[in-house]
């Protein structure tokens, strides 16, 4: 019984987010696959040989980061990379596919990562303590995305916002505040598991050149999940479910109408996301062996993964790809870059600040205005009209 | 007449809500403390009333949701700190009048700087936007991150202490309650302008079409007028108030931080929520209400003081899910 395509792609656009491409590119009938992997990837590939091309490059190209890229430095910026990848893709099924924006989005990153911080540093050692932490990140970040989108999905999407907004700020306060629980301002270092630790030798010896250690077996760990995860979204958002979300985006009255309970998709969507994002947040405590206020609940997170979501392309999964890889990367990279260009301008007094490195933000800012007006449907986006 | 009443308790009952609050905190708190505190509240709430009049007006007129009003606030607070510096010779002086006049002049500037910036800001960027609630929450935030950097890379990141000036420094006492006479004068600016800005709605032709604008857009276009001129208007003098507002509240505090603007936001956003998104009746009820709250909560317990407005969020949007006041749909 649901919509068909065509009701989806009869219904108005909203300007953003031109869904054109992604809608025409869907599977006619869901339950004949092409291929094993077209099975993979739920019948949803890229798009165009270009785009084909680059998504398989970045897939092995992470397939053998470590190797490709040695040094602790390069492997913590590729598991960085695949958290966000999990964090901006699993807003994407909001923001892109249902259309609302969520401000709560690093709250559950930061509720997954506190999970484990706290489990590990309050006396659970061990991967039981990971476990522990990671499943109750996701019970709690269930619990409260199910609460605030019943109290608020039923509105128009601006309020959710708001809400969102607010509640965050809520976290933050919260996680400064309740010290005896989350160590406030100063955050949490606690011990991992033993194979995780930099000490750790899986071989005793170089393989390829590197050394297999914590970081490296840490690193496989968040690709493995990062890719199962990716793999789950992307059946999601082709299922008849996601179906039904991007007809919701495109006219939520018109799908209210046909008999659909447009809160109750909202909210199941709202409640995926979450419990996405707070897995990524237990791996991203993993990976700093650290967790703080600033390291996954700050609101400059929050515009981090609105920026990947938008220069990738909202709507199409795949952007999430892209978007996480081309900004932090520019932010592991762009700061020293800003250092340089800073020094030789120092006795310019306004200029050299507003290269100083501390001052990434306001060109993140800048981007992201000039992305959002003159390229809204993103990389992916683009790549996939072209064909 | 009898089966009149439920209707009646449901249309009073909002407003009965801020005097009930005001009324149960009394013994909770004890008579010195509560006038301490109400007055605290009553200012406070006045202040944010100056801040998210602006926001609801624009968003009732042009649906127009500015997350980057915030920043006006910033550029208010810091604008009065650039012209109460030089004017220091007037806030030491132990003259009413000269204290008055420098914080009116910081005042102007203030409204003067931020609605320009408004000006320019409708040009630029909400002007591309109109209509398209996605991309306006993300510009507007792309933008609030922009102008907060920017005031960084001017007035650089830390802290500006904004002291007091000298006649207003210090408290009265009421009883045995004190009342700073900072906040009788915030109290009293605040009033003013909420009254004058009753006034233009009420009483003005201007104040008729951005009221008609509100309830029915179309129709005022229909009828020959000039709506995004007006919203134009709207908007500087939204982003004017929101400036006001911020150099109010920063001399109030007496210091002056980039993130002034952002722990406002909240507050705005969580009033707008609670007295209906557009409506400026609401808007000021629900701030005043924010104030109160914040102010008897703080009292009681410290640690809840944000909590509570969160709270009250969501206990009123149970009871009335579109606010206190909410506008007639017109989409």
């Amino acid at each position: 019984m649901a919509p068909t395509n065509e009701a989806v792609q009869a219904a108005p656009h909203d300007a953003v987010a031109k869904p054109a491409a992604s809608v025409g590119s869907e599977p006619k009938t869901i339950h004949s696959h092409s291929s094993w992997l077209g099975w993979l990837v739920s019948d949803n590939p890229p798009g165009g040989a270009l785009l084909n091309a680059l998504m398989l490059i970045i897939l092995a190209a992470f397939l053998f980061a470590p190797f490709l890229f040695p040094g602790s430095k390069a492997v913590n910026v590729a598991s960085t990379i695949c958290i966000f990848i999990i964090l901006v893709a699993s807003y994407d099924l909001m923001l892109g596919f249902t259309g609302i924006v969520s401000f709560a989005h690093t709250m559950f990153f930061g509720i997954g990562a506190y999970g484990v911080a706290i489990a590990l540093a309050k006396g659970v050692a061990g991967w039981s303590g990971v476990f522990l932490g990671a499943l109750a990140g996701v019970v709690v970040s269930l619990l409260i995305a199910a609460v605030i989108g019943l109290l608020s999905l039923r509105l128009r999407a601006i309020f959710f916002s708001m809400i969102t907004l607010a509640i965050a700020a809520f976290a933050q306060i919260v996680a400064e505040q309740w010290r005896s629980l989350t160590g406030g301002e100063d955050g949490l270092t606690f011990t991992v598991p033993d194979i995780l630790t930099p000490g750790f030798r899986l071989v005793h010896d170089k393989v390829m050149g590197v050394l297999i250690n914590g970081p490296v077996i840490t690193y496989y760990i968040t690709f493995a999940v990062t890719l199962v995860l990716f793999l789950l979204m992307l059946r999601i958002v082709n299922s008849p479910f996601g179906l039904v979300l991007r007809a919701i985006r495109e006219n939520e009255f018109r799908v209210e109408a046909m008999g659909y309970r447009v809160v109750a998709y909202r909210t199941l969507i709202c409640m995926i996301s979450a419990a996405m994002a707070s897995l990524a947040g237990s791996l991203m405590a993993l990976v700093l062996r650290y967790n703080g206020p600033d390291a996954t609940l700050s609101f400059a997170q929050m515009l981090n993964i609105l920026l990947m979501v938008v220069i990738g392309g909202m709507g199409t999964l795949y952007g999430a790809v892209v978007g996480a890889i081309l900004v932090v990367l520019a932010q592991y990279y762009l700061k020293g870059a800003m250092g340089a260009m800073s020094d030789p301008m120092s006795g310019v007094p306004i200029v050299s600040a507003l290269f100083h490195p501390d001052r990434w933000l306001l060109w993140l800012g800048i981007i992201f205005i000039l992305i959002v007006t003159f390229l809204p449907q993103g990389i992916v986006g683009r790549l996939r009209r072209r064909r | 007449m009898n089966s009149d009443w439920p209707k009646k308790l449901q249309q009073w009952a909002p407003y009965a809500l801020t005097p009930l609050v005001v009324i149960a905190a009394l013994p909770a708190i004890g008579p010195g403390p509560w006038l301490t505190l109400t007055v605290a509240g009553l200012t406070m709430g006045i202040m944010l009333f100056m801040v998210a009049a602006g926001l609801t007006l624009i968003f009732g007129l042009m649906d127009v949701l500015n997350f980057a009003h915030a920043a006006f606030v910033a550029v208010g607070a810091y604008i009065a700190v650039s012209v109460l510096g030089p004017l220091a010779g007037w806030t030491n002086e132990t003259s009413l009048a000269l204290n008055i006049a420098a914080l009116l002049v910081a005042l102007v500037a203030a409204a003067i700087a931020s609605g320009s910036l408004g000006f320019v800001f409708e040009r630029v960027i909400i002007r591309q936007v109109y209509g398209a609630p996605l991309r306006q929450i993300l510009i507007t935030i792309g933008a609030l991150t922009v102008i907060e950097q920017l005031i960084i890379v001017i007035w650089g990141p830390q802290a500006i202490p904004l002291p007091k000036p000298a006649m207003l420094r210090g408290s009265v006492f009421v009883g045995s309650s004190s009342i700073e006479t900072y906040r009788l004068f915030a109290l009293f600016v605040g009033l003013a302008i909420a009254l004058a800005m009753h006034l233009f709605l009420t009483r003005t032709r201007l104040g008729l079409v951005v009221r008609a604008g509100v309830e029915d857009r179309e129709m005022i276009q229909a009828l020959g007028y000039h709506i995004r001129r007006v919203f134009i208007g709207v908007f500087m003098a939204g982003t004017a108030l929101a400036g006001v507002g911020g150099m109010m509240w920063a001399q109030y505090q007496a210091v002056v931080n980039s993130q002034i603007g952002d722990s406002m936001t909240i507050l705005v956003f969580i009033i707008l929520i609670i007295g209906g998104l557009g409506s400026v009746g609401g808007c000021f009820i629900g701030a005043i209400l924010v104030g109160l709250t914040t102010n008897y909560v703080g009292f009681l317990a410290p640690k809840l003081a944000l909590g509570s407005n969160i709270l009250l969020m969501a206990l009123i949007l149970l009871w009335r899910p579109r606010g206190l006041f909410p506008l007639a749909e017109h989409h």
